[in-house]
């Protein structure tokens, strides 16, 4: 990266960072927890990115991982003392019910057993293509969400974990975001990067050219359940609160639809997606009231129609918009410096580009 | 209840909520010998019954790939309109049940017609991953309409009682639609067979699923070969939601999200793009699945972790599955 | 090309209108805010799994608001919000109501792991919120900004094994919704005081596991069939249970079937038909024991507006809003904390689930009703009080 652009990422970085202490102090907690879904979500949906986009591996599994990684923070973060009155139905298997851990540790922890279980899961799942791919995923998605609704003593099961210690802070989660996606952006720039979009073109051909298909394939599916375990461990904290039934796999729809709004091989993509649909959700949430103009309340909006739209609005991305906003391009410094120095010219080019 | 490694002897001890602990193998002798005939055979009716509407669902998701090379994740979700139909048309309309099975089917392959013309057509030439998003997504547009437009409220489906009576034979509890479901399974499979096998149509399809691309330089009407596709797959639908309604009343927007991926998962075990092996594996599913909780009990929580292992394994060790073929693919 | 572009102008435009219709009613709140209205939020899962019940607390909370509209001289307006029975909604909603709306104190919800979701936000923003019908006792413990109207689940637990003994029944089979925590909560209250009353480790003969969405309990019945069992509790989720009760008695399984609050809804007798003829549950309310003034203006509000008989969710949204507004009244104020105290003091309220006091967890003391289903209607079978 040339020195210019080096600087303007770390300028960048304190700005945003900046905006963020701003939001902490003067914004209130409503919004807040907006943003902060919004950039977990941006984890995750990023997580999701890794493999579907970049390897070009279909895969439907984040829910279970994020599940690890929620499960691995409630467990290890709700302090001892308030652990019998949280496993009131059977007991916390004793093995564990002393060990409190600090939140990063828990994090990290939740994103290596996310890794770890991944890798169990893709010695036999990576073989196959596409749909099969993605039915294996779903699956284990599930399987991992029935293991933790039975494993009581483990996990509470049903009764979820409860008094899990709350961050409601911008900047820690910025923070957290900010080294997820400098790591991905760095990983996508890097060898391994260019392995994966090999592969993610034409499997038979990387291969033939040497590129280790397993292994690749492989790592980004360990990576991307890594962050994802690290994006659920912080979405525990967000809600304070976990329960089996918040990781059923309807909840892979959802970033499911941020990536392919965002552009599946984007990184921006993935954090432009989360915005619009988190923000968007919260925003469409004016469907389900019902809407009056000149007093007669129209019998269309009723709760349920976000859901319908949010639906639509899949449909039509993949219909029409298969590229999604950004697809497989980033922003760039130097293409913000080109449209900085002259707008009108910046977008002649882009047409010419485009239809040329 | 998961199994906690304890000092005792035996592997694996299960602690009720009682208190008792059970080595998981004397449990399991323990069922064994107290497993009576009488017990056994309900067990097996039970899964026979259930296998049989997992065969009739499977088939359609079997057919939509061997044709189309993509999971249809919105056939569940057809399914379940098709209750929805029937609740109309019955309950709502007061209309008698013979006709109204006639109308749902008929509205039933037109609402299949209607989803691939709308979202599989226009991705024929796109990348594969596209095509499955786009199923996706059209299965959730499915459940979020149905409850936007008839509410998360669970309806009863309309009760019709010349199929369901319980017989008893022996001691055996049978419904009267667990008899007639395996029968109209078969019938169906029959059918289907000879129009595979013995029509210009089929003939049409097989060369389809073969190779779709000279299939279309030789002529083929391929717009009108995944057009039948999906009426045949979209009317054994209906059928199948009719006598999923009658054996289990509940009808609620998500009621095909489940048994969606188990019959998807049962068509893979039999070979994707093989109607016999859907059939197969529905069987394998619905009497595994029933066994497994008989003669496990304490697994019963876990019943539908059993779908997806048989899954893995069968991926693992015959990814063609059991009557699948195995294709080479060219570069 | 200019489809494209014609539907990402669409799009657009959507999320952008979307996105001022929500700018633009903040605006029209804050104006209306301090001085003659007391704004009351409401949240409760209106669609998803849990629509159901929370459609029927919601009814009771309007009514209530319809019946006493007022509270120290200033209309009482709800302000009602969907947390689509998902737990990321749930706080998301609570802290919309708390921060945008500025409510004073909050009624809700149906379904205690929603409940729970909230509890931190209420707890942070030292805002009260009173429980409809969530029994799960986590939802108040540990919590002091958090209420509730309604028993609790070692309450309900200990009523139903009462039942159960008192008619006899000696070996008992369990089955739970493993996925659900009101069933597994509900499900332990029960064995313990089972065992306390049978004096017998060994009473329980089966326990088995279904998860929310199962369709087919055959294999479980006929398992459970084999152990012949003297009764049969069941607490689950209404759909689930219908179904499970039907496939029973087409087993062949004649023992009865006891459940919990949740099964007192319409859809269980519409799904269930004959075949749950006889099945017994616990629940908060009914016609016969309705002894206060309040609850009879209730019944007649109820039958007026919605025709049928209310159950007792209906009556206990209504009892949670008369709380609501019996505190706001004692405080005098609307500030937060004030009225949280004055919840907390609430003694011998004339509500119509009975006289509520809450004790020092915020729980409502409160006696329970045993239902049966006979010709096809929840009818009165008993009484117990709170020892």
């Amino acid at each position: 990266m040339s020195k210019r652009n080096m600087i303007l990422t770390v300028v960048g970085i304190i700005v945003l960072f900046a905006g963020a202490c701003y939001a902490q102090f003067e914004l209130d907690s409503y919004l807040r927890r907006i943003i902060n879904l919004c950039l977990i979500y941006a984890i995750i949906g990023l997580s999701m990115n890794l493999t579907n986009g970049f390897a070009g591996q279909f895969s439907l599994g984040q829910a279970g991982f994020m599940a690890l990684g929620a499960y691995v923070v409630g467990v290890f973060t709700v302090p001892v003392e308030l652990r019998s009155n949280v496993f009131y139905a059977v007991p916390m298997n004793p093995l564990i019910a002393d060990i409190q851990l600090p939140l990063w540790l828990a994090l990290i922890f939740g994103g290596l057993l996310a890794a770890l279980v991944a890798f169990l899961i893709g010695t036999p799942v990576l073989r196959l293509r596409g749909d099969y791919l993605a039915i294996a995923t779903l699956g284990f998605s599930e399987i991992i969400r029935i293991v933790i609704t039975n494993a009581q003593s483990f996990t509470n099961g049903a009764l979820g974990i409860k008094d899990i210690p709350t961050i409601n802070d911008v900047r820690y989660i910025f923070l957290a975001t900010a080294f997820v996606f400098i790591f991905v952006t760095c990983l996508v720039n890097s060898s391994y990067g260019r392995a994966f979009k090999a592969i993610r073109e034409d499997e038979i051909a990387a291969e033939a050219m040497g590129v280790g298909l397993f292994h690749h394939k492989c790592m980004a599916f360990m990576l991307s359940a890594f962050f994802a375990g690290i994006g659920g461990g912080l979405y525990a904290t967000l809600l304070g609160t976990v329960d089996p039934k918040n990781f059923l796999f309807t909840l892979t729809y959802n970033f499911l639809l941020i990536i392919v709004l965002g552009g599946m091989g984007s990184i921006t993509g993935s954090m432009l997606g989360s915005i619009i649909v988190t923000a968007g959700l919260e925003f469409l949430r004016v469907f389900d009231e019902p809407l009056e103009i000149f007093g007669t309340t129209i019998p269309l909006f009723r709760p349920g129609f976000r859901m319908v739209i949010f639906s639509l609005l899949l449909m039509v991305c993949v219909l029409f918009w298969r590229k999604g906003i950004m697809g497989t391009e980033e922003f760039t410094w130097n293409k913000f410096v080109a449209f900085c120095k002259n707008p009108f010219k910046y977008f002649m080019r882009k047409g010419a580009r485009n239809n040329g | 209840m998961l199994p906690l490694p304890s000092e005792e002897e035996g592997a694996f001890i299960f602690r009720f909520p009682g208190g008792e602990k059970m080595d998981f193998l004397t449990q399991f002798f323990q069922v064994i010998a107290n497993m009576s005939a009488a017990s056994l055979a309900q067990h097996i009716v039970n899964g026979i019954s259930l296998g049989s509407l997992y065969a009739l669902i499977a088939i359609g998701y079997t057919m939509v790939y061997g044709i189309l090379l993509m999971i249809n994740f919105a056939h569940a979700d057809i399914v379940m309109m098709a209750c929805y139909f029937a609740f109309f048309g019955i309950t709502v309309f007061h209309i008698p049940w013979y006709i109204t099975f006639v109308g749902v089917i008929v509205a039933t392959a037109a609402l299949g017609v209607v989803i691939e013309r709308t979202a599989y057509r226009p991705l024929r030439d796109a990348p594969k991953n596209s095509v499955l998003i786009s199923a996706i997504g059209a299965s959730f547009l499915l459940e979020n309409l149905a409850n936007y437009l008839f509410s998360g409220r669970p309806l009863r489906f309309p009760d019709i009682p010349l199929l369901s009576q319980t017989i008893t034979v022996g001691s055996v509890q049978i419904q009267a639609i667990c008899l007639v479901i395996p029968v109209i399974t078969f019938i169906s499979l029959l059918v289907l067979l000879h129009i595979v096998n013995h029509t210009k149509t089929g003939m049409a399809m097989r060369a389809v699923s073969k190779d779709y691309e000279i299939a279309r330089v030789m002529g083929v009407n391929i717009d009108r070969v995944i057009s039948i596709t999906f009426i045949i797959g979209s009317s054994l639908a209906a059928i199948g939601a009719f006598m999923w309604g009658v054996r289990y009343p509940g009808i609620t927007p998500l009621l095909g999200v489940m048994p969606g991926l188990k019959c998807f998962i049962a068509a893979v075990i039999g070979g994707i793009g093989n109607i016999k092996g859907a059939v197969i594996g529905g069987f394998i599913l619905g009497l595994g699945e029933v066994l497994i909780v008989a003669f496990f009990p304490q697994l019963s929580g876990y019943r539908d972790a059993f779908a997806f292992i048989v899954l893995i394994i069968i991926l693992f060790y015959k990814p063609t599955g059991l009557l699948g073929e195995k294709t080479t693919e060219k570069v | 090309m200019k489809i494209k572009k014609l539907l990402s102008v669409l799009l657009a435009s959507a999320v952008v209108m979307g996105a001022l219709t929500g700018c633009g009613g903040d605006k029209k709140d804050e104006k209306k805010d301090a001085g003659d209205t007391i704004k009351v939020g409401v949240f409760l899962p209106l669609t998803g799994d849990n629509a159901a019940g929370g459609e029927l607390e919601l009814r009771g909370i309007k009514l209530a608001n319809k019946l006493h509209p007022e509270v120290n001289g200033k209309k009482v307006q709800l302000i009602v919000a969907d947390n689509k029975s998902d737990k990321a909604e749930a706080a998301s909603v609570a802290a919309r109501l708390i921060e945008k709306d500025k409510v004073c104190t909050i009624l809700g919800s149906y379904g205690s792991s929603l409940a729970m979701a909230a509890g931190n936000i209420v707890k942070e923003a030292k805002v009260p919120a009173i429980g409809t019908s969530c029994t799960n006792p986590q939802v108040t413990a540990n919590n002091d900004y958090y209420f509730r109207a309604c028993f609790i689940d070692p309450f309900q637990g200990t009523v139903m094994a009462n039942y159960a003994y008192k008619q006899g029944a000696k070996k008992i089979a369990i089955v739970q919704e493993v996925s659900n925590d009101y069933s597994v909560g509900l499900a332990k209250f029960f064995v313990e005081a089972f065992q306390k009353l049978t004096n017998d480790k060994d009473c329980i003969i089966d326990v088995a596991n279904y998860q929310t969405g199962d369709k087919d309990f055959t294999a479980v019945l006929t398992n459970l069939k084999a152990k012949n069992p003297d009764a049969v509790f069941a607490p689950g989720n209404f759909t689930e249970s219908a179904l499970l009760v039907k496939q029973a008695r087409q087993l062949g399984i004649k023992a009865p079937f006891m459940g919990g609050d949740t099964w007192e809804t319409q859809e269980f007798i519409d799904v269930g038909g004959k075949d749950v003829e006889g099945c017994v549950l616990s629940t908060a309310f009914d016609r016969e024991k309705a002894s206060t003034e309040e609850a009879k203006r209730f019944l007649k509000a109820y039958t007026d507006e919605y025709k049928g008989e209310p159950s007792a969710l209906s009556a206990l949204g209504y009892d949670s809003y008369l709380i609501a507004i019996d505190a706001i009244k004692r405080a005098g104020t609307t500030d937060s904390q004030k009225i949280r105290d004055a919840i907390a003091a609430t003694k011998d309220l004339e509500a119509v689930t009975g006289k509520t006091t809450l004790d020092k967890n915020g729980d409502a003391i409160k006696a329970a009703v045993i239902k049966v289903v006979k010709d096809g209607k929840f009818k009165y079978l008993d009484f117990v009080d709170v020892k």
